[in-house]
């Protein structure tokens, strides 16, 4: 129930129930004698309708837009549903010559680049979430916290040459040799970090990927983090525990549906980007067991091949890859939702 | 006994948040390094011919002004024709349909949409309007941009909109307002920074977007302000110039991220600003 300060149980119009009349309802209704006479008043009304029904236009507009996403993929990509249904999402080969089609190489590289950026960005996350809230200097907390989210506004492109003049050099260099070379002993590792260092690959790809996110999870994080209350931190204070105590065993469960709620947003970025991956993961429909060896995503694939596509089956296919992306990060997205949603409630709940 | 284990406590403590430290340190060191390569890099770059010239052929002297004009033309386009929607549709979710079933449903949708693969918007867009116009043109670039922009307005209008007190609103039915009349003058103008702030936020957000462009706008190494032809845009342009094998192009293409940076920072402290500044009208 809205509060209102003198306790009238006026009609509100903003009150969930819908068999409510509505403003306009009441003022016809009940005054209509007096105020339908009056063209002026009627004009009002008239605008008022028009004014409700251009904000329903708008809203329905969006929801149009959703579906008409959804819809356009279906349409554009059904030439390479019908030639090869699921085998689709398990053939590996991608002959445009042939016109042979799979979306196995692409989905692959996606999960696998998005695995790497989130083994690395979420602890990495989770820990400045820490730092910023328990251990950051008071005066230095605003300026560090504002930088991370004044970073994860930064475009993607940004991110992309990066990695692709400095980042890619630099793992050839140094960082993938030496890899090869700790690893070359160890049973299932050596096979992961094997062959010759390119730079540019699904490890470099994964590696940009966990950077780019890196500000977004810590700030989601943060907040998250900042909304439990301070009594539950003070208890277990009271009890004795020491600072990483609390953090494990009292701010983590707390936040926990919010914490997998931002990892998954997050999770839904990774999935989906397009620049900061297409400049380095080095464009290859061929899966390799090794990490540093060149693979593609999903998103880099429709990127890089889209405009010269020649012929409606491969236009098709790669829309096809559009679609799959969509599904699969409309998936992530609202199970994202649905976390948060909860964390909404329950915190509604409490206070 | 009680003594190791209170030691054991407190190591554990001390080593995993020196780890939380250190994260803090990798992670704004990663992204230090990048600001200082991109603002070492962009501004070697930037000189008069950047902001009067057009894309160079490889090896002369040029600078990024078609680039320029195209992403000003189009994300102004965008934002002229997303903005009245955005907050109109989120004007329907906080003061309308607020608890109906249809705004949780948009609202639902809105959501995916603001975080959905941008590249998707791209397909889709090209999907509408590239077959059947017959070519690459500006206004399929502006209009996957609108796609974009519309529901980073939507959920800061109705965020806005819902920070209002429903007593404001209350005083002005009170005094016999219709309830048009109570949103746009009363609830908008109280909540007129907050929703500026979205605007300026979804502008930067469009200024960086290249994957929705590649095959809408497609990008022109020419200067043109034809809507109805492919048009340069500076992500798009930079994307080109990086990838390719010229040395010049790629001072041009480190010029332009700085460019881009730089007004993605100034939008989000701008919005940033207004936001947290208090209501005073």
């Amino acid at each position: 129930m809205a509060a209102f300060g003198n306790g009238f149980p006026l009609p509100i119009f903003w009150e969930p129930s819908s068999s409510e009349p509505s403003m306009v309802d009441l003022v016809v209704t009940e005054d209509a004698s007096l105020l339908l006479n009056s063209a002026r008043v009627r004009r009002s009304y008239q605008a008022d309708r028009t004014f409700q029904r251009l904000t329903l236009a708008c809203a329905l507009f969006v929801a149009i837009l959703f579906a008409g996403i959804i819809w356009s993929l279906l349409d554009g990509a059904w030439p390479a549903i019908k030639a090869f249904g699921v085998s689709f999402l398990f053939t590996q080969a991608w002959n445009p010559v042939t016109e042979r089609f799979g979306a196995l190489a692409p989905i692959y590289g996606t999960l696998m680049t998005s695995a790497i950026a989130m083994l690395i960005s979420v602890p990495v996350g989770i820990g400045i979430a820490i730092f910023l809230t328990e251990l950051c200097p008071r005066p230095l907390r605003r300026p560090i916290g504002i930088a991370v989210e004044l970073l994860a506004g930064i475009p993607s492109i940004i991110y992309g040459i990066w990695g692709f003049f400095v980042l890619a050099p630099l793992l050839q260099q140094y960082v993938m040799p030496f890899l090869i070379a700790t690893f070359a002993d160890v049973p299932i590792l050596s096979s992961l970090f094997a062959g010759p260092p390119y730079g540019i690959g699904i490890f470099t790809a994964g590696l940009i990927l966990a950077i780019m996110i890196l500000p977004f999870v810590a700030a989601i994080t943060r907040d998250v983090f900042e909304a439990v209350p301070a009594v539950l931190k003070e208890a277990a204070y009271g009890l004795g525990a020491t600072v990483w105590e609390v953090q494990w065993n009292v701010v983590l469960p707390y936040a926990r549906s919010g914490v997998v709620g931002g990892v998954m947003l997050a999770l839904g970025r990774a999935l989906g980007e397009t620049m900061a991956v297409t400049f380095v993961v080095g464009n290859s429909h061929r899966i390799s067991t090794s990490l540093l060896a060149p693979g593609t995503t999903i998103s880099a694939t429709i990127a890089n091949e889209f405009t010269e596509a020649v012929g409606p089956l491969y236009t098709a296919s790669l829309i096809e890859l559009g679609q799959i992306l969509f599904l699969v990060t409309f998936l992530v997205l609202a199970a994202a939702q649905f976390m948060l949603y909860r964390l909404e409630r329950r915190a509604g709940g409490r206070s | 006994m009680n003594q190791a284990r209170y030691l054991r406590r407190r190591i554990k403590n001390g080593v995993l948040l020196g780890l939380s430290a250190a994260a803090t340190a990798f992670g704004l060191g990663w992204l230090g390094i990048i600001l200082g390569t991109l603002l070492y890099e962009g501004f070697s770059g930037i000189d008069l011919a950047l902001f009067t010239e057009s894309t160079p052929p490889p090896g002369e002297m040029g600078g990024l002004l078609n680039a320029i004009a195209g992403s000003l033309m189009m994300g102004t386009l965008a934002v002229i024709v997303g903005t009245p929607i955005g907050i109109l549709a989120g004007t329907y979710l906080a003061e309308y349909g607020r608890y109906t079933r249809l705004a949780f449903f948009v609202r639902f949708v809105n959501d995916i949409l603001l975080s959905a693969p941008s590249i998707v918007i791209g397909l889709f867009i090209y999907d509408l309007m590239v077959p059947t116009l017959g070519h690459f043109s500006a206004w399929a670039g502006a209009a996957a941009l609108t796609a974009i922009v519309i529901p980073v307005v939507v959920r800061t209008t109705e965020n806005m909109l819902l920070l209002i007190p429903n007593t404001l609103r209350e005083a002005a039915v009170a005094l016999g307002s219709t309830r048009a009349h109570v949103i746009k003058r009363v609830t908008w103008r109280a909540a007129q920074a907050g929703m500026i702030t979205g605007v300026l936020l979804a502008v930067a957000r469009i200024s960086g977007e290249t994957a929705p462009l590649l095959f809408t706008a497609l990008g022109n190494n020419f200067w043109s302000t034809d809507l109805n032809a492919p048009m340069a845009a500076l992500p798009l342009a930079i994307f080109q110039m990086a990838q390719s094998p010229y040395e010049d192009w790629h001072r041009l293409a480190w010029a332009g991220a700085l460019l881009i940076t730089l007004a993605v920072l100034v939008l989000s402290i701008t919005a940033r600003i207004l936001e947290s500044q208090p209501e005073r009208r």
